[in-house]
């Protein structure tokens, strides 16, 4: 019917619209697909050649101390406020629904665990994420568009060991240590919120918070942050030292690292919770 | 199978020509045999060939597009080539790991366009960048005194503590420069050493390469567009068109070439 229609459109010489260009979806969907596997190839290959420049000599003592006070020192006043920040949002929340539901008396042991089990890594990690993620995503690919990388490797220097290894093992390092700062500082300023309200001796509160708990309670959330760090490092460097494009593409490094990082460490959150709980009941 | 055992044999051959023709002390330091590189679908090099001596100073020309700093980067391992050999010193680049490669790379020095200077270092600092990471002997006096004295080489001693953000464009080069003699190089390799410069700026880097020469008897490949700075600093020239040397020789033979090409670029430097 729609044929002969056309034929007859066609015989009085009237315009015969055009078909419409089917969508591209499956060349779209293929190329999603195909940049997809070719980017976490492209991250194994990189992770494969600063593991190899990790271990081999001469190692950058110099550069992973500088890196350590870059990741650590540096970022300490920032997730120490992070810190103290969630211990007081936990102190008021908790309070309201223990108290609701009369369980007051559970307050110092649920800031406790809430503040080292579960928000002071995760915020750590995001805080990190955030500040030298996009640090490091930004630093390296500036270093990149503007050869300075190639000029490091034209020296016989190894950038992969000089600038990714050492940045890398600096966050493996320094995580922990932090996410241990942002603890401390939340359940100070948890404790202190709650004293502002009801009197409540510090050494009261540790007591309580900490009755009965053991180190697999407390360590395995602690030092878990260390793959925190290490996916932070690896997508931060590998997202710098790949950069093409001049300032746009700095930017783009650093708004990538940040999101990357940000979203594999929370993925990775949900599996070392529950390898957590399995290997350290 | 046989293929693969040919290809090795004929390398091996190869290394030993070299080996033999560098004990009578008239090998080419580098060379470059039959280099194809492309980008994509772009073409650049097609399968050229070149080769430097020691105390040579081979110029290269042509237009911009041409492949002349993709040259550059392959000869230094930055980037791989399709297919074709490069030597330096004997060793063929092909397959080499980054710390292989490392070992042939301290023997050139490096002087990129923009100087690619380390923004977060001064320029005392740059200089001494490769001889913290290769000289871990040298007491830290003796390094300060060696750049003190590679920076008096290119004429700006009083620069040591400036960020090479504060300096000039040509000040910028004269450090990549004192970076790039660091180590000592048998060879040198530098991508447009006067583009962007003033012209007098330009004589004077072309005046400090040709000292620099005379001093050091380095082997020499540079690229460049400029001819007048080509003539003055090289003692052959090649020039560089659609991925091919087109003409190769003297200045002389340049301009008593047929080519068409070659009278354009010469007609219009």
């Amino acid at each position: 019917m729609s044929s002969l229609g056309s034929d007859v459109t066609a015989a009085l010489g009237a315009e015969v619209p055009k078909r419409r260009p089917a969508p591209q979806f499956a060349g779209f969907s293929a190329k999603l697909v195909t940049d997809f596997f070719e980017w976490f190839g492209h991250l194994g290959i990189f992770a494969w050649k600063v593991a190899r420049a990790a271990v081999t000599p001469p190692f950058e003592w110099r550069e992973f101390i500088r890196q350590l006070d870059e990741v650590g020192s540096k970022s300490f006043p920032l997730v120490a406020l992070a810190g103290a920040a969630v211990g007081i949002i936990i102190s008021l929340e908790t309070r309201y629904s223990l108290t609701r539901f009369g369980a007051k008396s559970l307050f110092p042991a649920t800031l406790v665990y809430s503040v080292i089990q579960v928000m002071g890594p995760v915020i750590t990690g995001l805080v990190v994420s955030g500040r030298v993620g996009a640090g490091i995503g930004a630093e390296l690919a500036s270093m990149k568009v503007t050869e300075q990388i190639d000029a490091i490797e034209a020296s016989a220097i190894n950038p992969y060991r000089l600038l990714a290894a050492t940045r890398i093992l600096a966050c493996i390092v320094m995580l922990p240590l932090l996410t241990i700062a942002a603890d401390a500082c939340g359940l100070l300023t948890g404790w202190f919120a709650q004293a502002l309200v009801e009197p409540l001796s510090f050494h009261q509160f540790i007591e309580s918070g900490f009755h009965g708990a053991t180190f697999n309670a407390f360590l395995p959330p602690t030092f878990k942050t260390a793959v925190y760090g290490l996916i932070i490092g690896v997508i931060a460097c590998f997202q710098g030292m790949r950069t093409r494009g001049g300032a746009e593409g700095v930017g783009r490094a650093a708004t990538n690292s940040v999101v990357l990082a940000s979203l594999f460490l929370i993925l990775a959150d949900v599996v070392l919770v529950k390898f957590i709980l399995v290997v350290f009941p | 199978m046989n293929d693969a055992r040919d290809k090795m044999a004929t390398a091996h051959d190869n290394t030993m020509k070299q080996r033999e023709a560098e004990a009578d002390g008239n090998a080419p330091v580098v060379s470059v045999e039959s280099v194809h590189k492309s980008f994509g679908t772009h073409k650049v090099l097609n399968g050229i060939n070149l080769s430097v001596n020691r105390g040579e100073t081979l110029a290269v020309l042509g237009r911009s597009g041409t492949g002349k700093s993709v040259l550059l980067r392959l000869i230094i391992g930055l980037t791989q080539p399709d297919s074709g050999s490069i030597r330096v010193g004997g060793d063929d680049l092909a397959g080499l790991t980054l710390d292989q490669l490392g070992a042939i790379r301290k023997k050139m020095g490096f002087l990129f366009q923009h100087a690619a200077l380390y923004d977060s270092l001064t320029v005392a600092e740059n200089v001494a960048f490769p001889l913290d990471h290769h000289r871990r002997d040298m007491s830290k006096s003796d390094k300060d005194d060696l750049v003190r004295r590679l920076l008096a080489e290119v004429g700006i001693e009083d620069a040591l503590e400036r960020m090479p953000s504060d300096i000039s464009g040509g000040m910028q080069k004269r450090v990549g420069l004192a970076r790039a003699l660091a180590l000592e190089p048998e060879i040198l390799l530098l991508d447009e050493p006067t583009a962007g410069l003033d012209p007098i700026s330009s004589r004077e880097i072309d005046e400090l390469i040709l000292k620099l020469q005379r001093e050091r008897q380095m082997a020499s490949i540079v690229v460049t567009h400029d001819l007048f700075s080509a003539r003055s600093i090289a003692s052959h020239l090649a020039l560089l068109d659609q991925g091919n040397v087109v003409v190769q020789g003297q200045f002389e033979d340049l301009q008593q070439s047929d080519i068409g090409f070659v009278k354009e670029f010469l007609k219009q430097s």
